[in-house]
């Protein structure tokens, strides 16, 4: 049987899948804290309960009132973005004229507020999510196999972030938001409502966590934790990529998380530090990060 | 007819306006007049108010009292963001252009905000140095052209009523030329312009009145016509 670097193929392959598998979350996670760390310079520690919060919603939509997966895939996310906007109305926006440390105390706080009332109602056990009908089974490629549900993961994210790179990159109100973030006080002296926009802006944001949660459901389940597990590497790849960068979080999302995977292959061991470990190098070569301005 | 400017309506009155930032009280009931029209300047050293008075009437200073007015509706208390949509456009002392913009996303940026405008070509025309740039980044054209940028950009909107703040500033003389032909020909066109400069020599070319000012407070008004008799007084108020 072939091997390479004396590795069988399937479990490189496969390792790499889960990674990319991986990276698919960790970059829709480090977009949403990329998009809103950029406009209203708040590092959202809440950002992972929102995303378990985004699978919870599709569970309950599921248990108790029926509403399946793909319905679930429009209704969560948008119901994660309303508690955002109204997180960020009713408290985020007070804090804006203090440090940057009052917001990230005030999202931890929320974050814990959020895993520990969900911890009291359905306990620490995952619940199971069922993969959609249409995407159960998989395809045999010839070097491996592919369960259709985790392709599908793959492509979903990577449509949304690259969507999310245009509308930033491309369009005029992407043109508003880049404005913003340099200059808001100019921006408002436009004409734009710059403080909606910023709302707006952190409702999208978590909006992007909820996604990423209900995705998740399926493969990892759905459990009052999942998100605090995850958030830690997800901030290691915002360091990494740059604070603030669209494209940094995106890149470094997927890169990261294959790293990860191909680490699991040839030194197992390392595998959940290889990300810290890099963060620990980049943060001494550059340290804004790998596609960070310096401000 | 010395008169026929002023039988004009008042487009912009600003009456006993006092403004503060945080603690300290910055402007001490400054009063003034802009008419349709006309190009009037505020003249003054360095920290006599005439930035924070701009910066009064777009709305974004801390707190402020008194009265502005602009076509009769009073701005203060009004959102900061609805006050250019009522057609007043601001270019700022520090240019503000973008740097995470193109030049092109620079030019389109502010809102149209009424009819009226001027087209992307006649802009071309009257800051020739902007074309065939649209794609370069904001911040790498020279201090002139991010200057002829900053007051491109308001043109489009369909704002009569433009705010200028110290356009001149550190440009060459040659740049100051070209940016003084670009005001004369927007003043032809019928905006109104209320202008913050420190070279009156500059001012003095294009500007129907100016207002001096002193440490908050607006203490003369010297019609450009009579500029030559109260030279005196103006090199006494300037310090120059």
């Amino acid at each position: 049987m072939p091997t390479i670097f004396g590795i069988p193929p399937q479990a490189l392959f496969g390792q790499l899948l889960l990674g990319l598998i991986n990276g698919s979350f960790y970059a829709l996670l480090s977009l949403g804290l990329a998009v809103i760390f950029g406009m209203l310079n708040v590092i959202n520690f809440a950002h992972g309960a929102l995303y378990m919060l985004g699978a919870f919603f599709a569970w309950l939509l599921m248990t108790q009132v029926g509403i399946g997966y793909w319905w679930a895939l429009l209704l969560a996310p948008l119901a994660v973005g309303a508690v955002g906007v109204l997180l960020e109305k009713s408290l985020l926006s007070r804090l804006y004229k203090l440090d940057h440390l009052y917001g990230l105390l005030l999202t931890f706080g929320i974050a814990l507020m959020i895993e520990g009332l969900f911890r009291h109602l359905y306990g620490v056990s995952g619940q199971p999510y069922p993969i959609p009908r249409e995407l159960t089974g998989g395809q045999n490629l010839g070097f491996m196999f592919l369960p259709n549900y985790r392709g599908w993961v793959v492509a979903a994210s990577l449509v949304v972030c690259l969507a999310t790179w245009y509308a930033i990159e491309r369009t005029q109100l992407g043109a508003y938001l880049r404005a913003a973030t340099e200059n808001p006080v100019l921006v408002q002296a436009f004409g734009i409502n710059v403080p909606r926009m910023v709302t707006l802006t952190y409702g999208f944001g978590v909006a992007l966590a909820g996604l990423a949660g209900v995705l998740a459901a399926p493969i990892y389940q759905v459990s009052p934790l999942m998100g605090s597990n995850l958030i830690i590497v997800v901030f290691a790849v915002v360091v990494i990529g740059g604070m603030g960068s669209i494209l940094g979080a995106v890149l470094t999302g997927y890169g990261l998380g294959l790293l990860e995977g191909l680490t699991k292959v040839f030194y197992p061991e390392a595998s959940n530090i290889v990300v810290f470990v890099i963060m620990a190098v980049v943060l001494m070569i550059k340290p804004a990060g790998l596609f960070g301005r310096e401000r | 007819m010395p008169d026929a400017s002023h039988s004009r309506t008042a487009m912009l009155e600003v009456d006993d306006l006092h403004a503060f930032y945080g603690e300290s009280h910055v402007l001490h009931g400054v009063s003034l007049e802009v008419r349709q029209g006309e190009v009037v300047t505020l003249l003054g050293r360095n920290g006599a108010g005439k930035t924070t008075t701009m910066r009064s009437i777009m709305g974004i200073v801390g707190k402020r009292t008194g009265s502005i007015k602009f076509q009769g509706q009073p701005l203060i208390g009004m959102a900061p963001h609805k006050i250019p949509r009522l057609g007043i456009g601001y270019v700022p002392e520090e240019r503000g252009i973008f740097a995470s913009l193109s030049v092109d996303e620079n030019l389109t940026l502010p809102p149209v905000v009424k009819e009226g405008g001027m087209t992307v070509p006649q802009i071309y025309e009257l800051f020739p140095n902007l074309q065939g740039r649209g794609s370069t980044q904001g911040t790498r054209l020279s201090g002139g052209e991010q200057q002829m940028l900053a007051i491109a950009r308001i043109l489009r909107t369909g704002a009569n009523l433009i705010l200028l703040d110290e356009p001149t500033e550190g440009l060459a003389p040659v740049i100051i030329e070209q940016i003084g032909v670009a005001v004369r020909k927007l003043k032809q066109r019928g905006f109104t312009i209320l202008l913050v400069e420190q070279n009156f020599r500059f001012a003095a070319t294009i500007a129907d009145r100016h207002y001096v000012m002193e440490e908050g407070q607006v203490v003369d008004m010297i019609p450009n016509d009579q500029l030559a008799q109260n030279m005196e007084k103006l090199h006494e108020y300037l310090g120059v």
